[in-house]
């Protein structure tokens, strides 16, 4: 993601706010127990970096409705990525603490957009075992699917200009909770 | 963050910023080697070639086990099986196989800065898997990992390198690599296999073991080199072992309580570490294997990730 440049006008509108996050992940939450009819070997993994905290408030929320534990894990999805000939992430650490085969897995992300990133997910999770399902939860569906790829939860859907940038900022990392759109800068690209 | 460099050479050159980068992004690899499908595609398609013109076990599979775990291919070449037998010059080799499409070479051999050499004739990326008697940087990089996992830290231990420092390549790029990250080294070893140029790294040195090993958290010991002893610079290997041979009742005596013992392998039991030592607990051995895995595929990343790692 791109460093907030101080000093330069860009045009930024914010999306969501903090009641709306909060609105948006309890109603997911919700969801994943209804369509999987309770939380039974359930487990929830985020994708690094934003994902996880999503994941755990989830988790969090779904171990208070249903009044049992949800395991949560992180995913570092570096390895997988299909652009690693042109640039090259900083790798994280995937921590699955448990054994994912037969498990139903939750992905969760804070932005859809191309699918990429979660067919990367899915190979991760398919090579640390074999679970029963897969699903895919993120707070932001921006559209420009490039892949047959879906969520089955979603925050909110926004639809953006492909040269728009969605900024989803969290608590647990950057100290507040609010999802931003940023328009394309006027002045001319570096 | 990107590694700023395209060849890793030597730990001299290399700053602690750089060195923990590499640390870190090894740490996250690791654990890969504990899952049940030990691969991930990320360098699938390239191919990496491990050109060894000494004997080495570990070094050379800790490489090869690297790239397959991150699925590149490997090649392998050895002079004695090779066209060097022929007469082929180390130059022609090197061009030979890059035109076959090598990604990167791993280079050990005998004369020091033939991989500086390499560098100047191949287009690709070249890691130095120990040259003559200047540098080993990846065992330097994973004994630094080793450490940092057990101690949780770099920055302050009081780390004692042991042996035949003379021909210790791995001597050489441990005393950069851990005065760089703040740790203070000490050097001993008999007086013939002291090369007193050393002090440039920062380290102290002794002649002595046990002013070297006194409070010492970590004692790093080497390898005696029999193949390269022919020339007198030790009177008799017992004297050796009497003299500097790390024994449980000198480890308990001077060094620091929690002390735990390195060691590059192959393990000469009985001469420069006594079998007591190497089977305790305390002697890190086969966490110093295992972290090599993870380290050289953190390399293998870096240099082979992005637009064709970075450019000079």
């Amino acid at each position: 993601m791109r460093l907030r440049k101080e000093g330069r006008p860009v045009q930024e509108a914010r999306a969501m706010d903090e009641g709306e996050i909060r609105r948006a992940i309890t109603r997911v939450a919700h969801e994943i127990i209804e369509k999987n009819k309770g939380a039974e070997r359930l487990a929830l993994v985020g994708i690094r970096t934003r994902g996880v905290p999503l994941a755990e408030r989830l988790a969090g929320l779904i171990s208070r409705f249903e009044a049992c534990e949800v395991p949560v894990g992180a995913l570092d999805i570096s390895m997988y990525r299909d652009d690693l000939h042109t640039r090259q992430p900083v790798v994280g650490s995937t921590e699955v603490p448990f054994d994912v085969t037969d498990m139903r897995i939750v992905l969760v992300d804070e932005v859809f957009y191309t699918g990429r990133t979660i067919r990367a997910a899915m190979d991760a999770v398919m090579d640390l075992g074999r679970p029963s399902a897969i699903q895919l939860a993120v707070l932001v569906d921006r559209g420009h699917r490039e892949l047959p790829i879906r969520p089955d939860y979603v925050g909110k859907n926004l639809p953006t200009a492909r040269s728009e940038e969605v900024i989803v900022r969290l608590k647990e990392l950057d100290g507040e909770d609010v999802v931003l759109i940023r328009k394309p800068d006027s002045t001319p690209a570096e | 963050m990107a590694l700023r460099r395209r060849h890793i050479l030597s730990l001299q050159e290399m700053d602690a910023e750089e060195i923990r980068f590499i640390l870190d992004t090894a740490d996250s690899l690791r654990e890969i080697l504990s899952r049940p499908i030990k691969k991930v595609p990320a360098l699938r398609g390239r191919t990496v070639c491990t050109l060894f013109y000494e004997p080495s076990t570990r070094t050379r599979t800790s490489f090869e086990l690297a790239a397959k775990i991150l699925s590149a291919d490997t090649i392998s070449i050895s002079p004695s099986t090779s066209s060097v037998v022929k007469g082929e010059s180390f130059r022609d080799t090197l061009l030979t196989l890059q035109a076959m499409g090598t990604d990167l070479f791993v280079i050990r051999h005998q004369c020091a800065g033939a991989p500086l050499f390499a560098t100047k004739i191949v287009n690709v990326p070249v890691v130095n898997a120990g040259d003559g008697m200047h540098e080993h940087p990846t065992q330097g990089l994973l004994d630094m990992l080793t450490l940092r996992g057990v101690k949780g830290r770099l920055e302050g231990l009081n780390i004692a390198i042991v042996g035949d420092i003379a021909h210790s390549r791995v001597a050489r790029s441990n005393a950069w690599g851990f005065t760089k990250m703040g740790a203070s080294v000490r050097i001993a070893g008999p007086p013939t296999l002291l090369p007193p140029e050393l002090e440039i790294t920062g380290a102290k040195i002794y002649d002595r073991l046990e002013p070297a090993i006194e409070g010492a958290d970590v004692v790093y010991v080497l390898r005696i080199q029999r193949e390269r002893m022919d020339s007198g610079l030790l009177p008799s290997l017992r004297e050796y072992t009497r003299l500097y041979g790390i024994t449980p009742e000198r480890l308990h005596r001077l060094a620091a309580p929690g002390a735990i013992v390195m060691h590059p392998g192959p393990m000469n039991r009985g001469i420069e570490i006594a079998p007591e030592v190497a089977d305790a607990g305390y002697c890190v051995v086969t966490d110093q294997v295992a972290n090599g895995v993870a380290l050289r595929m953190a390399l293998l990343y870096l240099l082979l990730g992005g637009a064709n790692g970075p450019k000079e």
